[in-house]
């Protein structure tokens, strides 16, 4: 059989390179009275080791789920995810959990830090939930810290931090794991224009810098400047 | 766990009404238990400190001292059963006491026992007219070298002594040799004066197990009823039925303490249903989150338990002896605080579910 036309073997030579892909991925919702709603219609994306990709698309658009499996919190329903090399389309529940602790960033539209620990804390709560690594994961907190310009907020509650702030801290937390990819979910939507492209100008440099894929999802046509690449979608259907 | 903790540290304020709420249940649980243990231990103490094995009493009596007969015959049949070591008739006659200095109606409800072996505390059976007390009878003024006049025949007997934990049926015992358990049984009580050498029980030593001893005797006599000294005790008017009861309403405050447990910490989950989305994105199990949950559970019950333990060693330290019978033990007041953890954790395990549906897809696409 020649390689070239086996699936399988294409991926894994893809995969080598590249953080994330997606390979004719359906999500379908099935409804209450028995209908199902397609949420992500054969959606084929490869993102690079360092590439930004911006996903956009207007509300219901389906960038949520899309995000949600590249982040191994959703499973599709048919078709095959691979995120950093790894297979991850038929992982149980407990198994998405540890790929979650290892492989994948998140940073959320609402920030969600956790409101009584200190920066330092959020960005330890990772180590926490996950391998424990203790005092590697303390001293690579300080220096995410200091990279993010928050060595000397590292002992202030999200309360005592401004909006940016706040967003750096999400960053660096989402940073904690050394991941193959981050999943930034509208990261300015909740800063005003100038704060949110200081935000994408550190979200580029923290990326480039540790060579890092990562989709920042939005549906804010002046922040794709930032990305190497924009991926509309609609209907759940991706268009390049 | 570990950040569990540190919210518990930064907003104890969130936790106040809770622990307010637990501390008092804590105090209930462990007053009614210590309130049971020292109204068993004023009803049990002298059956408790009898220095013997099994207890026989006449068939008849239903386990009462006041209605068993044991007289010489029988007890001749007693102490020729196999693994019999020694015998000690024990008599008992209770009696309003006058104490020198109190008022002419202001008694001391005493229990009069006479013994042939004395009792744990007491080192010898005292001799004709002399008596030891229990510490209890303090309170009412009595000392060592105290003349009290018992019943309404006014017998004297002196105090040459006291000793712990006798008391019976909530009154304060005196131990004397059974000669004088006789006179005054027959001055104050001329209806119910037993011959010479008859007791109304008889305290047996064995050389084998008691229940089986008891069932020998019992065999053997064919008109006796005998008991271990714990069977004994438990046996004892209205025993078990303070057992009963106070174990029914420690028991109803238990689950109180689950509901308000359970209550406020399902409040607190659905307050952090997002915050657990989030985590749970960020790779936590759903056994950290609830095991997080139980540990702040855990520590606010363990605070409410040493706050209510100590405000209960205050309370005993103000009543005076005899007051109230509260016996406050370490044993009581850790048995308590297992309990209330129990009830702790039975009480978040109704989060769990809610921990275990949260999705973690609800922390994406969220919060616009």
């Amino acid at each position: 059989m020649n390689t070239a036309d086996d699936p399988t073997q294409n991926h894994q030579t893809a995969t080598a390179e590249q953080a994330l892909v997606l390979d004719d991925v359906r999500k379908v919702y099935r409804m209450g009275d028995g209908h199902e709603v397609v949420a992500l219609d054969r959606a084929r994306l490869s993102v690079g080791s360092d590439e930004i990709v911006a996903l956009v698309g207007p509300s219901g658009s389906g960038k949520t789920t899309l995000c949600s499996i590249a982040g191994g919190i959703l499973s599709a329903t048919s078709g095959r995810v691979i995120v950093g090399g790894r297979d991850i389309t038929d992982y149980s529940e407990r198994q998405l959990t540890a790929f979650r602790q290892d492989m994948v960033g998140f940073v959320f539209q609402s920030v969600n830090l956790v409101p009584f620990l200190t920066a330092r804390e959020n960005l330890l709560v990772v180590d926490e939930m996950g391998k424990r690594t203790g005092a590697a994961a303390r001293r690579r907190a300080d220096q995410l810290l200091d990279e993010l310009g928050l060595g000397d907020r590292a002992r202030n509650l999200p309360s005592q931090l401004s909006g940016g702030q706040r967003q750096r801290v999400a960053i660096g937390r989402a940073l904690m794991n050394e991941p193959e990819l981050v999943l930034f979910d509208e990261p300015t939507s909740a800063l005003d224009t100038q704060l949110g492209e200081q935000v994408m100008e550190i979200i580029r440099t923290e990326m480039k810098s540790r060579q890092t894929a990562a989709i920042v999802v939005t549906h804010d046509e002046r922040i794709t400047q930032y990305c190497d690449r924009t991926v509309h979608i609609t209907d759940g259907v991706l268009e390049a | 766990m570990r950040f569990a903790l540190r919210e518990l540290r930064r907003r104890p304020g969130r936790f106040a009404t809770a622990t307010v709420i637990l501390t008092l249940i804590a105090i209930l649980l462990m007053f009614l238990g210590s309130l049971l243990d020292g109204l068993i231990r004023s009803s049990t103490g002298a059956i408790r400190a009898q220095d013997g094995d099994v207890l026989v009493y006449s068939d008849a009596s239903r386990a009462s001292l006041a209605r068993s007969l044991i007289d010489p015959g029988v007890r001749a049949e007693i102490e020729s059963v196999p693994g019999v070591v020694d015998t000690g008739g024990v008599g008992l006659v209770q009696l309003g006491a006058r104490v020198p200095g109190a008022g002419e109606r202001d008694l001391a409800a005493v229990a009069l026992f006479g013994v042939e072996i004395p009792p744990a505390g007491v080192p010898e059976v005292p001799p004709p007219g002399q008596v030891y007390a229990d510490e209890v009878l303090r309170s009412d003024g009595i000392a060592i070298g105290t003349e009290l006049l018992l019943g309404p025949a006014r017998s004297p007997v002196e105090v040459i002594g006291f000793v712990t934990d006798t008391s019976f049926i909530g009154q304060g015992a005196l131990w004397s040799d059974a000669a004088t358990w006789r006179e005054v049984l027959e001055q104050n009580r001329p209806g119910a004066r037993v011959g010479d050498e008859v007791f109304q029980a008889l305290l047996v030593r064995g050389d084998t197990d008691a229940d089986g001893l008891a069932a020998s005797i019992d065999t053997a006599t064919g008109s006796t009823e005998s008991l271990s000294i714990t069977d004994a005790a438990n046996a004892l008017p209205g025993v078990e039925e303070q057992q009963g009861t106070f174990n029914q309403i420690i028991g109803v405050t238990l689950v109180i303490a689950v509901v308000v447990i359970g209550l406020f910490f399902a409040l607190i989950t659905v307050e952090r249903t997002a915050l657990y989305g989030v985590l749970k994105a960020l790779g936590a199990h759903t056994s950290t989150l609830f095991a997080g949950l139980v540990a702040q559970a855990a520590v606010v019950t363990l605070i409410a338990a040493v706050i209510a333990a100590g405000a209960l060693i205050a309370l005993d330290a103000a009543i005076p002896p005899g007051g109230l019978p509260l016996d406050v033990t370490p044993e009581r007041i850790i048995v308590s605080t297992v309990l209330l953890l129990i009830a702790a954790i039975a009480g978040c395990a109704f989060s769990l579910r809610r921990i275990l549906k949260i999705d973690p897809a609800s922390a994406i696409g969220s919060g616009s």
